[in-house]
């Protein structure tokens, strides 16, 4: 540990925005303008009071921040083991941790008086939470969105059509979350002078990683003072659900550099690591470069991009925020992965233990956490991150329960 | 010396303009590529841009995407492309080939095991779409190493601290993307164009050419007036995806095609 414990965690990413090795900006020329502007807007207001100020009172009378820690009693008597605690990021506004995020981006936006928003969104929670922000900024909106994930997300759809957004259905690749994301590039490319891009997760080109993990360690921050406040000492373990990675950074980043704190990533298994059907770059691929920056991908041996398969939406994407791929290197977090059943199993047992309905994103930090209570000892704690509620993926498990509603 | 270097010249001698054609590789099928360079080539072309497809083209438009779609959906990779320029060399060793592509499929061979296998090849030069100077400082040291050109895109939004920068590491020629955009966009200012082209100008020695927006003759031309070359794309794709929609399989077919489009800006640089 003494080469982490020597690490500046605050320092990274360089002023290139690289992570070790991953990270950076990886664009065509044209956007490196845009990349500029945003990096020196967001520098001028990180610490700007009145920025800040702004910021924290929002989450506060607009998110409902902060969000409880919760003691889940009867998950952890039934499970044996270490105590679960839930960090409660589906009682956000919107039911999901992705609003921390868009209501900081949609600040920065204002400040540089662009009229027009744009996102890309996988599950439809990104693109939900851009919306709002959108609809009370009074901000055009147009949200990027895969043609399958339209189909297995339409409540979300809806949901952005409502708040006034133009959903764009993207028929490209395979259609999904990561296809979002290249059109969404290639609309920003277009109209870069009027239009500020929404990235939702902590992927993307600098200074988009460092920005949303900063916006998003709300979540930490609060844990790590609940935590203290609740139990009088720091957790022993934290477990969040890795796509791109938003809420996992945002819980762990505020902890990094507290050694005895351990820190479990789960990515999505899909049908098993075995079968190359998931969405598990860091445990099954290999570092490239997609999106703008370098980081651990999901592609084949001529370096394509592969389709990636998960049961939820939201972890379905073949990369990861580089931060991730370089706390796994430096062997700062482990990730690990949970597969379709495991999570569906979870979803199920918790909604019916605890009255509590995780996404189903959500649902495979709360599997990995259950195996992991298991091996630790009754006083010791784990916080786990439920980054959604499930609400939005009713449809989807009816489908799998044969019912049609 | 270098076959970019060597047309530059000779086309400066002229007094002739570059005309720059842009084709993906394996679009529609892998036998259509070959045929088409040479063609190419016999109807006016002086250096062939050969497009590698990648799974995600984020600085294409729909036009050139869906070519990457088509040349992916039978499988060809950075390796064929490598294969191909070694068959084209076989009968014609001086028109300068360059690949256009993006960073992951090179990386996946390694740089310097790409750039081994593109000399054998007789690739002259690579434009890599998503390797920013900021980011290309290891490949292009080797690639300079192996004397072959990195070429750089300029775009409208280019700080002059940029250009400088990218002034002082580009080879072969600086390619200046003529609208904020994807390929295929269709609004051509040709005053800014002229603008941005001058001042370029005063950064460096290299030639300047404009792609981006061209369509025809005409707008080949007036770019060209502007500027040292031209390079011409997304309207030779969408030529060969409208034979492929059609179900048209020859080769020669395709060849013919591309050929008379072609023909028709070599004429408008030309007179």
């Amino acid at each position: 540990m003494n080469k982490k414990a020597s690490i500046d965690f605050n320092q990274m990413p360089d002023a290139h925005g690289h992570f070790g090795p991953y990270g950076g900006r990886f664009v065509s020329e044209t956007l490196i303008y845009a990349l500029d502007e945003l990096e020196s807007i967001y520098r001028s207001l990180k610490d700007d009071p009145e920025f800040q100020a702004q910021f924290d009172y929002d989450l506060a009378h607009y998110v409902g921040r902060p969000s409880p820690l919760y003691f889940a009693e009867r998950w952890t008597r039934e499970t044996g083991g270490a105590k679960l605690f839930l960090k409660r990021e589906d009682l956000n506004h919107t039911g999901a941790h992705k609003i921390n995020n868009t209501i900081g981006q949609a600040l920065l936006a204002k400040h540089t008086g662009k009229q027009r928003v744009i996102a890309e969104t996988g599950a439809g929670q990104h693109g939900v939470a851009t919306a709002t922000v959108a609809a009370r900024l009074g901000l055009e909106c147009h949200v990027f969105m895969g043609e399958e994930d339209i189909q297995r997300q339409s409540l979300n759809v809806y949901r952005m059509k409502l708040l006034g957004a133009t959903v764009v259905p993207v028929t490209s690749g395979s259609r999904t979350l990561k296809d979002a994301m290249n059109e969404a590039l290639r609309d920003w490319v277009t109209n870069v002078d009027d239009t500020f891009y929404i990235i939702g997760t902590c992927a993307g080109p600098h200074p988009y990683p460092e920005l949303v993990r900063n916006f998003q360690s709300v979540i930490g921050r609060e844990a790590r003072q609940q935590s203290l406040a609740q139990t009088g000492k720091l957790p022993d373990a934290l477990v969040a659900c890795v796509g791109g990675g938003s809420n996992a950074i945002g819980l762990f980043h505020p902890f990094l550099a507290d050694e005895s704190v351990a820190m479990y990533g789960v990515e999505a298994g899909g049908f098993g690591l075995g079968t190359g059907k998931h969405a598990a770059p860091l445990n099954d691929g290999i570092p490239g470069v997609l999106h703008g920056n370098r980081t651990y991908l999901m592609e084949d041996e001529n370096g394509q991009i592969i389709e990636t398969h998960s049961i939820s939406a939201g972890l379905d994407y073949p990369g990861v925020g580089p931060e991730h791929s370089w706390l796994k290197d430096i062997g700062r977090v482990k990730y690990v992965a949970i597969d379709d059943d495991e999570a569906m199993d979870a979803f199920r047992h918790l909604t019916r233990i605890e009255g509590i309905m995780p996404a189903l994103e959500s649902s495979h930090a709360i599997a990995y956490a259950e195996k992991l209570a298991r091996q630790m000892d009754p006083d010791q704690t784990i916080v786990v991150n439920l980054s959604g509620r499930g609400d939005k993926d009713i449809l989807t498990v009816a489908e799998i329960d044969g019912i049609t509603l | 010396m270098n076959r970019i270097k060597q047309r530059f010249e000779v086309l400066k001698q002229q007094g002739r303009k570059a005309l720059i054609p842009y084709v993906v590789l394996g679009d529609p099928a892998a036998d259509v590529t070959l045929p088409v360079m040479h063609a190419l080539v016999e109807n006016g072309a002086d250096i062939l841009e050969l497009g590698v497809p990648f799974s995600d083209p984020t600085a294409e438009g729909p036009v050139i995407q869906k070519a990457h779609e088509r040349a992916l959906a039978h499988g060809s990779s950075l390796r064929d492309a490598l294969t191909l320029v070694k068959q084209f060399r076989e009968t014609n060793a001086t028109t300068p080939v360059i690949l256009m592509g993006y960073a992951n499929p090179i990386e996946r061979l390694g740089y310097q095991h790409f750039i081994e296998l593109a000399l054998d090849a007789g690739i002259d030069g690579v434009l890599t779409v998503d390797l920013p100077p900021e980011e290309a400082g290891e490949f292009n040291q080797q690639l300079g190493e192996a004397g072959m050109e990195n070429i750089f895109l300029l775009a409208p939004t280019s700080s002059d601290k940029r250009q400088k920068m990218v002034a002082e590491m580009a080879g072969g020629f600086i390619y200046y993307v003529s609208l904020k955009g994807v390929t295929g966009a269709g609004n051509l200012d040709v005053v800014s164009v002229k603008q941005h082209v001058d001042h370029i100008r005063t950064l460096t020695d290299l030639p300047v050419c404009v792609g981006f927006g061209i369509k025809d003759g005409a707008s080949a031309r007036a770019v060209a007036d502007l500027s040292d070359g031209v390079v011409v794309g997304s309207v030779l794709v969408s030529k060969m995806a409208e034979l492929a929609a059609r179900g048209e399989t020859s080769p020669q077919t395709f060849s013919k095609a591309v050929s008379s489009l072609v023909a028709e800006m070599r004429d408008a640089l030309d007179n």
